[in-house]
This record gives structure tokens, sequence and C-alpha cells, in this order.
């Protein structure tokens, strides 16, 4: 159980709540109290359109404790359209169909969730865009 | 149509001020579950099937996400930021905690927190019409200027049992807000209880029981189509004048009889009718039907919408779409955009994805 941590970053797991350096303009991700690309400490909220694009992926067939029901499934690097670079399951894709430079948006869904009786983890995830 | 104070012993319920819907949003799930698929199991295949397929959620999906996305989708269409809503609420009966609101989850996803009102509502299939038609109550007051009503569910069905073919996944969220701003106008609702056990699930069940043939005349029927008609008759309306009706759809069959009891054309119910491709999403499934009928309709149309929930009763609503309607409608993925986005799965895909096969 990680009740605080989770609630923590509920911000950035549910909606990708990042920030924006003052300093430099560029956009951060996750939150952190340094900007990883001038080393400034200055920065403010900013919420990140939640699109993006794959940069790199996997398919995980050894899931951690709480993921093994979902095995296999595909995780990548997405390359968000403001710069920062994160790690996500992607979502509503067969593995198969996954490519580099797939065009992705941000989903939030169930994480994991902690047996019958414990939380259910919501976050962010990515899948294939879809035109509105 | 403006409120009149002369009515007070009207049955109709109106705010005195002016409201409307002035964003929607929908969300199914890809998954398709066959309703061969499951008599292919049960009945070795024999026998009819209530509709084509089902909506299936995935591994992450559940009430709460499919909620968050149905909001997102009704923000965007309304130009609206979280913190623009002075409540949330979501009607379902597949909150994914017993105790925990699902609402605190979706205000949060959409940044709608903290000040805001946020609960759940429980009233079988009608929950989300209620919900809307509270947010419709706190708009019409005056209390505010926005309130988001959503109804989503996954629906569980047991194994073998008749409701496994139809029980599904998905949702819609409506903004209630002022008349001026809003692509459809309320023009009033009137609402039809009694205590009729027609289905139910106890606390722990895991699978609702249900009055097997008990469920149609003394349940859906007598209340969907005298709320129905009663909501007509007090607004002097016949079906005529409306464009599109939608009916609580917990298969194809039903929701096509009570229109047509209450003088419907099939014309007037094919747009809102997806029970037969993505089955009974419960909470969502009339105002899911809804959605699909703002994405074509045109200004001036009348759209009549009837939920039904167990235990028993039904919601009728009645509206206008207004001119913003086009430029609204666009803002967001249509309903047929996420039906059509459909990934077929078998049983035991189905199986896996709904919890049924014991690990441990």
């Amino acid at each position: 159980m990680h009740i605080a941590r989770n609630w923590r970053i509920k911000k950035q797991r549910y909606s990708l709540h990042g920030e924006i350096c003052h300093h430099c303009g560029a956009h951060v991700f996750p939150p952190r109290d340094v900007c990883p690309e001038c080393a400034k400490p200055a920065y403010d909220p900013a919420q990140l359109s939640g699109l993006g694009e794959v940069y790199s992926f996997t398919t995980v067939y050894n899931a951690p404790e709480g993921f093994q029901t979902q095995a296999p499934y595909p995780l990548a690097l997405i390359k968000l359209e403001e710069g920062p670079m994160l790690t996500a399951q992607l979502t509503d894709v067969d593995p198969d169909r996954v490519e580099i430079g797939m065009e992705v948006e941000m989903v939030t869904r169930k994480l994991s969730v902690e047996g019958d009786e414990g939380l259910i983890n919501y976050g962010y995830k990515f899948r294939p865009r879809m035109a509105a | 149509m403006t409120p009149n104070p002369e009515r007070n012993n009207s049955l109709l319920l109106q705010p005195s001020r002016p409201v409307g819907i002035v964003g929607y949003g929908v969300y199914i799930p890809r998954y398709r579950l066959p309703a061969t698929e499951v008599s292919k199991q049960w009945t070795g295949g024999a026998g009819g099937v209530p509709i084509k397929e089902k909506a299936v959620p995935g591994l992450d999906e559940d009430t709460a996400t499919i909620a968050i996305e149905a909001a997102r989708n009704a923000l965007a269409r309304a130009g609206l930021a979280g913190r623009d809503l002075r409540a949330i609420w979501v009607g379902s009966e597949s909150h994914p905690y017993a105790v925990k609101p699902t609402s605190t989850i979706v205000a949060e996803a959409i940044d709608a927190v903290p000040l805001l009102q946020a609960g759940d509502w429980e009233f079988a299939c009608k929950a989300g019409t209620e919900a809307i038609i509270a947010a419709v109550g706190l708009v019409g007051s005056g209390m505010a200027d926005y309130a988001m009503g959503i109804g989503a569910d996954t629906a569980q069905g047991r194994p073998g049992d008749a409701l496994e073919y139809t029980a599904a996944a998905g949702g819609a969220a409506l903004i209630i807000g002022p008349a001026h701003e809003a692509l459809a106008r309320f023009e009033g609702s009137l609402s039809y209880v009694t205590d009729t056990p027609d289905f139910w699930r106890r606390p722990g069940a895991e699978y609702p029981s249900h009055g097997m043939r008990f469920t149609g005349d003394p349940a859906y029927f007598e209340h969907v189509v005298t709320a129905g008609r009663l909501l007509m008759e007090q607004m002097n309306r016949t079906a005529a004048d409306y464009r599109y009706v939608i009916l609580h759809q917990p298969n194809v069959k039903f929701p096509s009889r009570a229109a047509k009891m209450l003088g419907f054309k099939p014309e007037q119910v094919e747009t809102g009718l997806l029970s037969g491709v993505i089955g009974n999403t419960y909470s969502g499934a009339s105002l899911v039907g809804l959605t699909a009928v703002l994405d074509e309709a045109q200004p001036g149309d009348r759209i009549l919408v009837v939920s039904f929930g167990s235990g028993a009763g039904s919601d009728a609503i009645s509206l206008e779409v207004t001119e913003k309607i086009e430029e609204r409608r666009h803002l967001a993925p249509t309903t047929k955009q996420y039906i059509d986005r459909r990934v077929v799965i078998d049983y035991a895909t189905y199986l896996r994805f709904r919890g049924k096969i014991k690990m441990k």
C-alpha cells in the first residue's frame, strides 16, 4: 500500500500535470524541483496536451506485481508534443500493431489493483489517436 | 418553452431559469462480444440472440475510466474547463468501489476539484438521467452555471444468464448550463417511479437477479410508456412533434415495441437505438443513444429521451436542439467513431477481461 505516494502524484498520473520552466521555457514532466534543460530551480504548473508519438517500445511478458493479469502488454517511451519523454503503457492497441512514430494520445485508465480489498490506482496510458 | 408560473400543478419538472445541454460526451470501449459467442457456450448455438454484439471493457477500464473520457469529451464540446463545473454526479450500478466515490476520481481527472458538489447515484439503469435532472435543478435554480451528470456502467451478467448476451459497458456525460448557451434546450421532464422488483443485486453479490418475464410489462413497459405518454400529454405534444426518440434499451425488442406504443415510427427510433451493436450500457444506455442523436440532429429538432431503471422508474426528458449544435458536435469524437473502432473478442477473452477466471 502506497496511499500517500499515489495520492501525492495523482495530478500528474490522472491528467499529465507537468511544469513549464520560466527561465528557459521548457516543459517538464514529471514535475520536479530543477529544470532538466537549464538546471535552474524554477518552474510553474502547466497542463500537457497528452498528444505525442511512440519513440520506442517493447512488449512486457514478465510483468511486475500488480500488473501480471494484464501481460502481455506494450510499454513505450512516449515523446510528448511539448518535448518531455515519458514511459507509459499503451492501451487499446494490439502489441503487433505498435510502431515507432505512431501518434498517440493520453487516456486515464486503471494502472493496477491492490488485490480484492485494496485501492485501484488510476493513471495515464496512451492509445492510438482518435480524430475529434 | 418558457416556464409558466400558473402551472404549479403540472406534473412536469421545469426550472425557473431556462437551461439546456451545453456539452455532451460519450465513451464506448473498443471490444465487442458477439452474441453468438454466448449462445455457442450455453445453447449450442441454437435459438435466437437478442442483439448482434455488446461492448466489453478492457482490462484497464471501469466505470470511472469510462466516465472520465466521456466527461473530457463533454468539456471539449462545451468549451469549458473542469473548474467551471459546480457539480459532478455519476450514475452507475457498477461503481468501482462500494464505498469511495467515482465522482471524485472523475472530478480530479478533469481538474474540477475542489470546490464542487460530487456524489454517486444508483438507480439501476436510471441513475444517469436522475443525475442529469438533479443538474437541471441545480442550474435551473440559479445556484450554479454548469453541472455535469454522467451515466456509465460496466454491467455484470451471470454466465449463462439471458443478461450475459446484453450486459455491456459505456457511458455518456452531459453538461447542463444556461439555455442561451445550450446546444439543446431542456423543455421539461417527467418521472414515474414505483417499487417494482424486476431486477436487483444485493450487497456483495457478484451478479444481479431478475424476474425473467416480469421485467417486461409491469416494469419496463409500464414505466417507459407511462412516463413518455404523460410527458407528451403535459406538453400538449404527440410523437409527431419529435424528430427523434431514445428509450432505455436493454435489447432491441423492448424499445422498438415501446416506441410503437407511444406512436413513434421506426425512423424516429433508429438513430438512437444502439443496443443491437453495443448492448445494454445500463446507466449509460439512453444517454449514449442521445449522444448519437445529437451527433446528427439539426437545429429545431425535438428529442424525447425516456430512461428506465429497474426497481423501478423512468425519467422522460424533452429537448429542443439549437443552432449551437453545428459548431460543437465536431469538437470531440462522435458516438459512431467509438462504435466503429470495434475489435471482436471470443468468449474466453471475454471471461478474462471481465475477471471471471479465478487465479487463486
